[in-house]
């Protein structure tokens, strides 16, 4: 089955760079359904025969990061009424090829961390490259709802390295669902306190209050 | 079955204080699950427990340490909490409450993990269950500082959890992820891994300690939260972050990659110190000053680890000061601030007139939490001094010299400001509730019986906890 998950690996880079491309907020949410559903299916595809483990690790996956967070983010779309990505802090060209320098960096310092037991040789490079084009979105970009998505699309790179310990170390790679807890907490804040753009330091707007 | 009831307990406590709806059992509620943490706690001093659930859970030198600074201070803050809920309690306390006792559950399944992925579930609830104290206040500023925690915190517990990812990944034998396994095998752990693992965890439990260049949610978030919330951030939390790292540099230590931490730790240790000075010159906010102080005291911990030898032994002592120093001055700093309604020190004037107690426990505070002899942080931070110049970093040493004197000085001249400026025009005396200074005093006792006497069952456990480090007892 390696071809299948050699697939499903491409597939999540592809979704990656779709985030750092677009400019549409319900857009770059698709791309994020899609990369969970393309998670869901890698458990299955990485194991050699059908666990109850697996497959639940596989459902799980589908429900909370392909189905549940994404409709909680189109929500809060509506909520807060943001549709597009406004001035980036680097423009969205920019990232993809960031994006890109940041892919092949991954491979290089994969081939430096030999995994064990390794399945696919592509494991470990895909999932510190979708971990880097996370911190990228989360870090460039203004508004809270796309900074989610970016910090979603982190979490999806750390679930990837830990599949390669799911066999071992039972119950990790399901840690990864309290990350899942922040980013329902980042919506709710959205929807609830309508928090539209990252805050500006407080500290600058103290100095200014303090000026008199 | 007595670990297990150190978190059990406050969880119980918490929810049981989240049903019901009436005020008055909360303060019990809050109180007896303190005591009873602190009884634990003691117990365990005096009778060791056993490993139980399967060695998850145990307790050893650096464990107990965390574990008795979490409980001396939450005991400390719940007494505070009783006094500062009677007098600003907009909202009844209800989940006020029940996040402190979560918070003392989750911290106290921090100190007691001896597995590394449980021990980073207690890590990520300590996040959560702080969030809600933070925004207390419900205004656009504790909304903002509860925000940006929220979202720093949240990269760092990732990146934390990539780098337990990588230790799992690393080791080859032994149960996974158990720290007595990955000690006895360490020599067998994959060393690229293992040192991606390091960096990863650095960079994951150095956000939540605020270690700098990841400190940028300190200060807003110290200042802005309730000082009884901010004091259990900077003395328990911080402490936890750091045994979370201590961890991980045991087994680094362990699996002979010293010379590849150490650098990083002693780089990390002053750029902290280097951040910590340059912003607490012309501080004007009282509680971002002490923030400030926190980042100063995280380098220092993680300065002493990295320097090694007698340099963990500073460290070990100064986690101990620095949880209890940290308590007296946001809690000191708290009645100041209720008293005065705002934490901008040139508000504030002639405060040693005004509020007696306070005032004079805010200036033990200055010189406890400066490192001033003779007060515990004197002697730790004058051992990690004497580390540098004695193994060979006399450059590191003389910064940090310069450094902690110029903290010293920022400090000293906005908090002196305070106590002895010209008040002027003021209202009538505010009053200082005997529940809100009683904590503060024992533990400026505390700071300053540990400057000048060590107890020879402290003493030991300190030792044994410097041991596990690699450490050296001068």
């Amino acid at each position: 089955m390696t071809d299948f998950s050699d697939l499903l690996l491409l597939l999540v880079v592809l979704t990656d760079f779709w985030v750092l491309g677009t400019t549409r907020l319900s857009s770059t949410i698709r791309a994020a359904a899609l990369q969970g559903a393309f998670l869901a299916a890698l458990p299955v595809a990485l194991h050699h025969g059908l666990t109850v483990h697996i497959v639940a690790l596989g459902l799980g996956t589908l429900i909370v990061k392909s189905i549940v967070l994404p409709a909680f983010l189109q929500r809060a779309i509506r909520e807060a009424s943001v549709r597009r990505e406004v001035e980036p802090l680097i423009g969205f060209t920019a990232s993809v090829c960031l994006g890109a320098v940041a892919l092949v960096l991954s491979f290089a310092v994969a081939q430096r961390l030999p995994l064990p037991e390794s399945q696919t040789a592509l494991l470990v490079p895909v999932a510190l490259a979708t971990v880097i084009v996370g911190l990228i979105v989360l870090t460039t970009r203004n508004k809270a709802l796309t900074q989610v998505v970016g910090y979603l699309i982190l979490e999806n790179g750390i679930y990837v390295f830990g599949l390669s310990q799911a066999d071992r170390v039972p119950f990790l790679v399901e840690l990864g669902v309290l990350l899942d807890v922040f980013v329902g907490v980042f919506i709710m804040g959205i929807v609830v306190f309508h928090i539209n753009r990252e805050f500006d330091s407080l500290s600058s707007a103290r100095l200014t209050e303090l000026k008199d | 079955m007595r670990l297990a009831l150190l978190v059990i307990l406050p969880v119980v406590a918490s929810a049981a204080a989240y049903a019901y709806r009436s005020g008055r059992p909360r303060s019990a509620w809050l109180l007896a699950a303190a005591t009873a943490h602190l009884g634990l706690t003691i117990s365990l001093w005096v009778d060791p427990a056993g490993p139980e659930l399967a060695g998850w859970l145990a307790i050893d030198a650096l464990g107990l340490v965390i574990l008795t600074i979490v409980s001396v201070l939450f005991a400390v803050v719940a007494v505070y909490a009783v006094g500062y809920l009677s007098t600003e309690s907009p909202r009844g306390g209800r989940a006020f409450v029940s996040c402190l006792l979560a918070f003392l559950a989750a911290t106290s399944l921090v100190a007691l993990s001896h597995h590394l992925a449980l021990l980073w579930v207690g890590m990520e609830a300590t996040t959560l269950a702080v969030a809600p104290l933070v925004f207390h206040r419900h205004d656009r500023h504790s909304l903002e500082a509860v925000w940006k925690y929220l979202v720093l915190s949240s990269v760092g517990i990732a990146l934390a959890l990539l780098g337990t990812f990588f230790l799992a990944a690393a080791q080859v034998q032994g149960r996974p992820l158990l720290i007595e396994d990955l000690l006895a095998g360490a020599k067998t752990l994959q060393p690229g891994l293992l040192r991606a693992a390091f960096v990863f965890l650095l960079v994951g439990f150095g956000t939540k300690m605020g270690l700098a260049p990841l400190h940028a949610w300190k200060p807003d978030t110290y200042g802005e939260a309730p000082s009884l919330v901010a004091g259990l951030m900077a003395g328990a939390l911080t402490s936890c972050a750091f045994l979370g790292l201590a961890r991980v540099a045991q087994v680094m230590t362990a699996a002979g990659q010293g010379p590849f931490m150490q650098p990083v730790l002693i780089a990390f240790g002053m750029f902290s110190l280097l951040v910590a000075a340059a912003f607490m010159i012309g501080q004007t906010d009282l509680k971002r000053l002490l923030a400030y102080s926190s980042v100063e005291h995280m380098g220092l911990l993680v300065l002493g680890l990295g320097l090694g030898g007698t340099g963990v032994w500073g460290t070990v002592l100064h986690v101990l000061n620095n949880g209890l120093t940290k308590g007296l001055t946001f809690l000191t700093v708290g009645n100041i601030v209720l008293a005065t309604g705002t934490s901008h020190a040139p508000s504030m004037r002639g405060m040693l007139r005004r509020l007696p107690v306070s005032g004079v426990l805010l200036l033990v505070g200055l010189f406890a939490v400066t490192g001033s002899p003779p007060f515990g942080m004197f002697v730790s931070e004058f051992t990690i001094l004497g580390a540098a110049i004695g193994q060979g970093h006399p450059w590191v040493g003389l910064s940090m010299v310069g450094l902690l004197a110029i903290i010293f000085v920022g400090m000293a001249r906005t908090i002196l400001e305070v106590l002895y400026g010209d008040p002027g025009e003021h209202g009538p005396e505010p009053r200082e509730g005997a529940l809100r200074v009683a904590g503060p005093i024992v533990l400026a006792l505390v700071a300053l019986l540990l400057g000048l006497y060590l107890p020879v069952p402290l003493r030991e456990v300190l030792a044994r906890a410097s041991a596990s480090l690699g450490g050296a007892v001068p």
